[in-house]
């Protein structure tokens, strides 16, 4: 080996394998189509040649799908393809912003407490364990209530809700991460508290993370739909997959399409973040080839 | 005779195993008084059996946990009051290796990160010389440079022990802790990696601690040996004094256990009985008497204490150290039986005969 090649900012940079691992998972890249296409659509929402979502009209009411309207029309004649799509926007903003709220606010505080032990995580713990005594979805209704009804307010609570899971999870993790040899070697080399979270209970205690977070975003779209229900979450006329399908329950035999929309989209959004979450655990770890 | 860099006195270390609300916790001493010291630019060997303590002191030797009494000092300097911060601040200077490089290298770190944090963490050079001084560890240990941005995974035991050597050595240490660098890997990479370590430790001056149990690999590496039985030091002497002929009847023991490249020079035997014993409730008096063929009265009912060093530097812990003789490699040595040497000499003249063209 000559001595030019020793220097390894001159080594070609190895093609970025995660991206490679990504796309030969079939299943990943069929999950990532449909999160992107939900969120395309719901970008594009203004610019398509669509119905506003709350016109009403007294003449279609509850009309089955046709050429004049697509998926079908709702109660009060509002045209089901232009609130799907307008929905998409509060549905998915209130899965990704409060799940993200919960992952910002409960991983350092999971970690703080499984890294710190002692009096913080006696605090931290018991904190959490009084957050897991109510049940999910009726602390984020009581949250929700207590900071007002708009669809913000209802992503903070639904974030504040699904926290404690966070916390538990890195908790756990991280007290796990901390028992291996690496870590010891860690301070054997005097790595210091800062660098060995970033740079070692961090990247290992992420895989369930990603999966816990792309399961707790289902959940966070349906609560949604139970808060949107209750005058908390996204306030009518503006529409979301979960108030859609709470009226849609009233009809269901006499117009079954204006559930079947909704609760298809839910599914199909919660499919897709599902196969990404797994197919970005396996293409993230590198020891999996 | 050089000054001494690593110390120990007293040493102690205990771990609480069960803590029951009612009744004594039980506690085991794992590292009991133990004095020793370590020369700059020695090779020394701590060697005992599974469960003696010997990682415990390795890892107290080094700061990685705390000792429960006693005292490590480095070059002169009491490592028991330092704050984390100064203790970090040491690693640079005494670093380990550890025994498995399977589980010690972090997963998702690169092999040119894991190298170059001692470097980072220290603040060593910029970010060019760190990344020259990465490729020159790499290819000092015997890795291709372009390891750097591979991980851990990809390589095998001895590779990733490698990578180990080369992250210990990164920072420049002076003295290097090995928690039984080698006993992870394979007979053949074993060999390697000690003809490494022995080298890296010439070139560099490095002070080798080495933990093992092996002492076929100790007896190549070792300029000093203290082996350890239940937490204690009970023998501590110059490699080739101690393998030629120990004084305390557990080196005995262990020097008889080595294999010997040479068949038929004697039985092999095992001169102890039994197990390890229970480390939370060791034997009264001196704790190797109930397996120990030598064992009279009074070493169930007195401790025996590390004696002195005599004008070799030996020391040893047995009542009956002055009395007995013991077998060492030097009693061995062609010390087949008059059947054995009958058969060899009958092998070598066939193999003549066969060799001999007609």
């Amino acid at each position: 080996m000559s001595a030019a090649a020793t220097d390894i900012a001159t080594l070609p940079k190895r093609e970025n394998r995660a991206w490679k691992k990504l796309r030969a998972n079939p299943a990943a890249l069929f999950g990532f189509v449909l999160v992107a296409f939900f969120i395309i659509i719901a970008v594009a929402a203004p610019i398509l040649p669509i119905d506003s979502p709350i016109k009403t009209s007294w003449s279609a009411i509850r009309k089955a799908p046709s050429a004049a309207h697509w998926l079908g029309t709702d109660d009060i004649g509002r045209d089901i393809l232009s609130r799907m799509i307008w929905g998409a926007r509060a549905s998915l903003l209130a899965g990704v912003i409060s799940v993200a709220i919960a992952v910002a606010l409960g991983v350092p505080l999971g970690v703080a407490a499984g890294y710190l032990r002692g009096w913080t995580d006696a605090a931290i713990s018991r904190m959490t364990e009084a957050l897991l005594a109510a049940p999910f979805l009726i602390l984020a209704i009581a949250l929700a209530a207590f900071l007002g009804p708009s669809l913000s307010n209802a992503m903070i609570a639904i974030g504040l809700s699904a926290m404690p899971v966070f916390i538990r999870l890195a908790r756990a993790q991280t007290m796990d991460v901390l028992t291996e040899d690496y870590v010891e070697s860690a301070h054997a080399v005097g790595v210091g508290p800062g660098a060995l979270v970033w740079r070692y209970i961090l990247p290992n205690i992420f895989p369930p993370i990603l999966v816990q977070a792309t399961l707790t975003i289902a959940t966070a779209i349906i609560a949604e739909a139970s808060l949107s229900f209750l005058g908390l979450g996204q306030q009518p006329p503006a529409p979301s997959w979960g108030s859609m399908l709470n009226v849609a329950k009233n009809f269901l035999d006499q117009a079954p399409w204006m559930a079947l929309w909704p609760g298809l989209a839910i599914f199909l959004v919660v499919l897709g973040f599902n196969l990404v979450g797994d197919g970005l655990r396996d293409a993230l770890d590198p020891r999996d080839i | 005779m050089s000054e001494v860099i690593l110390e120990a006195r007293g040493l102690e270390r205990r771990f609480v195993t069960a803590s029951p609300v009612f009744g004594e916790p039980t506690v085991v001493h794992a590292v009991s008084g133990v004095d020793l010291a370590v020369r700059q630019g020695e090779t020394f060997a701590i060697v005992g059996e599974s469960g003696c303590g010997k990682s415990t002191l390795a890892r107290v030797l080094t700061r990685l946990i705390p000792a429960s009494g006693g005292s490590v000092s480095y070059a002169g300097r009491d490592l028991s009051g330092l704050r984390p911060a100064e203790i970090r601040a040491l690693r640079r200077e005494v670093q380990f290796i550890f025994q498995d490089p399977f589980s010690s290298l972090n997963p998702r770190m690169t092999v040119g990160a894991l190298i170059e944090e001692p470097l980072r963490t220290h603040k060593i050079g910029t970010k060019a010389e760190r990344r020259a001084r990465v490729a020159e560890l790499l290819q000092r240990v015997g890795l291709p440079v372009q390891a750097a941005t591979r991980y851990p995974h990809e390589f095998s035991g001895g590779q990733r022990q490698r990578i180990g050597i080369a992250r210990a050595l990164a920072s420049g240490p002076k003295v290097v802790v090995g928690d039984e660098p080698v006993s992870a890997l394979d007979v053949s990479i074993q060999a390697q990696v000690v003809n490494l370590l022995a080298e890296l430790k010439e070139e560099l001056g490095l002070t080798l601690v080495v933990i093992a149990h092996d002492l076929a690999v100790i007896r190549h590496m070792a300029d000093r040996v203290a082996v350890m039985y239940l937490g204690e030091i009970v023998e501590q002497a110059p490699a080739h004094a101690l393998f030629a002929a120990p004084r305390h009847p557990y080196t005995e023991a262990l020097v008889w256990a080595i294999p010997l490249p040479d068949p038929g020079a004697r039985r092999a035997q095992s001169r102890v009985a039994g197990e390890l014993p229970n480390p939370t409730a060791p034997p009264s008096g001196c704790r190797f008497h109930p397996r120990c063929p030598y064992a009279i009265a009074r070493c169930s009912a007195e401790r025996p204490v590390l004696s002195a060093p005599d004008a070799e530097g030996r020391q040893v812990a047995c009542h009956r150290a002055g009395e007995l003789t013991l077998d060492g490699l030097a009693s061995v040595q062609s010390a087949r039986s008059d059947a054995a040497r009958a058969r060899f000499d009958l092998y070598r003249q066939a193999r003549e005969a066969e060799a001999t063209p007609d």
